[in-house]
């Protein structure tokens, strides 16, 4: 059962699986290095010269901390639209839908309101409108599958294309600026309602967004009766029926959060980088979001450290390909191989027989896990 | 009892497969780039700092470098660049979004390499990226593929500039009409924006000015990189018996090989597609980048800058100015056609053959122009155009 996290453990367990907990993803990570580091020596370029420009270009200094946290904010909350229903045991992987309604909602709400009212208030209100939009966007697929037996995930895969081609249709015609001729897009929003950077940098308020979605996500699942309800209807759904527990009412509202979440990264994309809508919205921060959920093991606190390796990661794309002459897949190839070895890293749990208590209990603890 | 690899969908050996695939992946890298490593830029060339009359320039992708399409276009007018005028160093990044990204991307070309000027060229750079960055770096100069700016709007320090690419597609046109027998053509479309809309109609009038019978199907995909839709649209069009067929998309890859596997003739756009097509490849609108980003960069290094005034903030030109060319005949085509080909591109050049020209009408019925009425290919109302002429089947919306 993947649903006791690292960090129950952390807090719960005897010094040497909290150690084991730290050590294996740190491990992971140091494996992957090395392994890319083949990587880069195939291609031509010195590995230890590459290392040390990721490291630079990623958190070398307070402008690259920025450039990565910039790229991490988005993540943040779309990874929560995977992370909430996988306690409940769906697989939901509509975040880029979510992030398009979400946008979308944010766009409308704030090309009615934006000049009318403060801007504070506007952006309020563009907030909700994304939370409502990309909520009953991904509760949509909650439904599907609690009423109808609709599997979540091909279902919500499929609202991905039809959010995109909704978004698509209304930028291209009623709502098209035609002053932007080349590319459609919607007219752009008030400038009193844009989201502004947070003091002294150029990280914009999506990245607080991002953090107070994972602490609230966080207290929901762990620490409310309403967590509990959901990680035990995950655990065994026939149990917790036979338990009394509205299934029913807590998918649909963990879904509506879930889509609340990438909802709000759309919103957060539209206020703060674009200030239109348009097809830039696609950029894939929903399927990133997937994958961060995986990777975190669907922990929301979790989630948060794996988007800042992400965005670390990403960060660090253009300096590969800029001062070492690697190709612009390089990126993604060492992507993919830190998240495998990650994912890998989970198999060696009870393995090490350092990290085991001496006491019985402790072995039990695993399997139960 | 579920082990946790197992929870998550992988198995041992889907791992293991995963790492086999990254490291293969590593291998055929090295071997697809081989050639384009040079050992002059590595370690921290970056951090070394320049030499002092080095000018650094960036070039910034919103796809891979070797599309053969658009992003190729830029790529090869940048190599160009380099190699045709010393003194300039190129930093180049590939596979950039358009979003905070291509913002990140400027900043770090500007304050790690030293970059004075930067050619972000995908068209959504512009705003609000480019825009936001000018502001900030003001002594960058900050060169955008699009026609964008507007004087007095826009930073002082932000140019742009665009080709009339519709003019080589008139001559590829002609030889299309001319190669084609039943002047049945067609021309895969990404979206029903002016310039595609444009590209078709020269190209239709083109075609026709040989054919008069001569049509033009249109199949829009809806994106700019479509493949799966460039592939149907391109079978159905041999199907229904096309002869000849061209493309506005980002990669015209798909295209060009799909209709070379049937058996179809092809007119290539953005780049040289002929070694994607080496029997059916008649002809190509091209970027003629190479010549525009020499002659920048000789400026440059010259000194002239956007912001002093010596450098215009709109560059324009058509087949006249080598904004465009069209690519070499392929060996399909015949003397008759290259001789048809050759002349109309020498008319365009000379401004004795103008393209939008009366009497004109839409395929709906809707007069363009009347008799004695022309537009040249700098009239600004060519690029708000939002009909098909005469001759085109398919609708704009």
């Amino acid at each position: 059962m993947a649903s006791t996290t690292a960090w129950r453990r952390f807090a719960q367990r005897p010094l040497r699986e909290s150690l084991e907990s730290i050590a294996l993803p740190i491990g992971a990570v140091l494996a992957a290095l090395v392994i890319f580091g083949v990587f880069c020596a195939l291609a031509g370029a010195n590995p230890l010269a590459v290392y040390g420009s990721i490291y630079k270009a990623a958190f070398g200094s307070w402008s690259a901390w920025q450039n990565t946290l910039i790229r991490a904010s988005p993540l943040m909350l779309t990874a929560l639209c995977t992370a909430l229903p996988a306690r409940l045991g769906l697989v939901i992987i509509g975040n880029e839908g979510a992030l398009v309604v979400g946008g979308l909602a944010a766009v409308l709400v704030g090309l009615g309101l934006g000049g009318t009212l403060p801007g504070g208030l506007v952006l309020l209100a563009m907030a909700l409108g994304s939370l409502v939009a990309g909520g009953l966007w991904i509760m949509a697929a909650g439904a599907l599958r609690h009423y109808r037996g609709v599997n979540e995930t091909i279902s919500s895969l499929l609202l991905n294309y039809i959010a995109i081609a909704l978004m698509n249709h209304l930028v291209q015609g009623p709502l098209r600026d035609p002053a932007f001729v080349s590319k459609p897009s919607s007219y752009e929003i008030d400038p009193s309602a844009w989201l502004g950077t947070l003091p002294d940098t150029r990280v914009h308020w999506g990245l607080i967004y991002g953090l107070v979605a994972s602490a609230l996500a966080y207290i929901l699942i762990q620490r409310t009766t309403f967590g509990f309800a959901a990680r035990t209807a995950g655990g065994n759904v026939r149990a917790a029926r036979i338990a009394g527990l509205p299934v029913g009412k807590l998918t649909l509202a963990v879904c509506f959060l879930a889509g609340s979440c990438a909802g709000l990264a759309g919103m957060v994309e539209v206020a703060a980088v674009q200030k239109r809508l348009n097809e830039s919205i696609v950029s894939n921060y929903g399927y990133a979001g997937i994958l961060v959920a995986f990777v975190a093991r669907h922990n929301p606190l979790a989630t948060v450290l794996v988007s800042v390796l992400l965005g670390g990661i990403l960060a660090a794309g253009g300096i590969l390909q800029r001062s070492h002459n690697l190709p612009d897949a390089t990126v993604l190839v060492f992507q993919g191989i830190v998240f495998l070895c990650v994912l890998y890293s989970e198999s060696l749990y009870g393995r090490f027989a350092f990290f085991q208590e001496r006491e019985v209990e402790a072995e039990g603890a695993v399997v139960a896990g | 009892m579920s082990d946790r690899n197992r929870a998550f969908g992988f198995s041992r050996r889907q791992v293991v497969r995963g790492l086999l695939a990254s490291s293969a992946f590593g291998l055929t890298a090295k071997f697809g780039t081989g050639c384009a490593q040079s050992p002059s830029t590595g370690g921290d060339a970056a951090a070394d700092g320049a030499a002092p009359e080095e000018l650094v320039v960036g070039f910034i992708y919103v796809g891979p470098k070797d599309d053969y399409g658009y992003n190729q276009a830029h790529a090869e007018g940048a190599a160009a660049m380099v190699a045709n005028v010393p003194g300039i160093r190129l930093v180049e990044e590939a596979n950039v979004p358009e979003t905070t990204a291509v913002a990140e991307t400027m900043r770090s070309m500007i304050e790690i390499d030293g970059a004075k000027v930067l050619f972000p060229t995908s068209f959504g750079y512009f705003d609000p990226h480019i825009l936001n960055m000018a502001k900030e770096f003001p002594d960058v100069q900050f060169l955008h593929a699009g026609g964008l700016y507007q004087e007095g709007v826009h930073p002082n320090n932000v140019g742009s500039y665009f080709g009339y690419i519709d003019e080589a597609q008139y001559v590829a046109g002609v030889v299309a009409g001319r190669m084609s027998k039943s002047g049945k053509l067609g021309f895969v479309a990404a979206k029903p924006i002016p310039q595609v809309l444009r590209n078709v109609n020269s190209f239709t009038l083109g075609a026709r000015s040989v054919n008069p019978a001569a049509t033009t199907q249109v199949i829009f995909t809806g994106e700019w990189a479509e493949p799966v839709k460039e592939a149907e649209a391109t079978n159905s069009m041999a199907d229904q018996g096309i002869e000849v067929i061209t493309c506005h998309v980002d990669s015209p890859k798909v295209v060009i090989e799909t209709a070379e596997k049937r058996g179809v003739y092809t007119s290539g756009y953005h780049a040289d597609q002929s070694s994607l097509a080496p029997k059916g490849y008649l002809t190509g609108a091209e970027w003629d980048w190479s010549s525009i980003y020499t002659k920048l960069g000789q400026d440059f290094m010259a000194g002239k800058t956007l912001m002093a005034g010596d450098i215009p903030h709109i560059l324009r030109g058509g087949l006249a100015d080598n904004f465009c060319k069209l690519s070499p005949y392929g060996p399909a085509v015949t003397d008759e056609a290259k001789a048809d080909g050759d002349a109309a591109a020498a008319g365009i050049k000379s401004g004795d053959l103008v393209i939008y020209k009366g009497p004109l009408k839409t395929n709906t019925g809707d007069e363009v122009l009347p008799a004695d009425k022309e537009m040249k290919t700098n009239n600004v109302e060519l690029e708000k155009m939002d009909y098909f002429v005469e001759g085109v089947i398919g609708s704009v919306s």
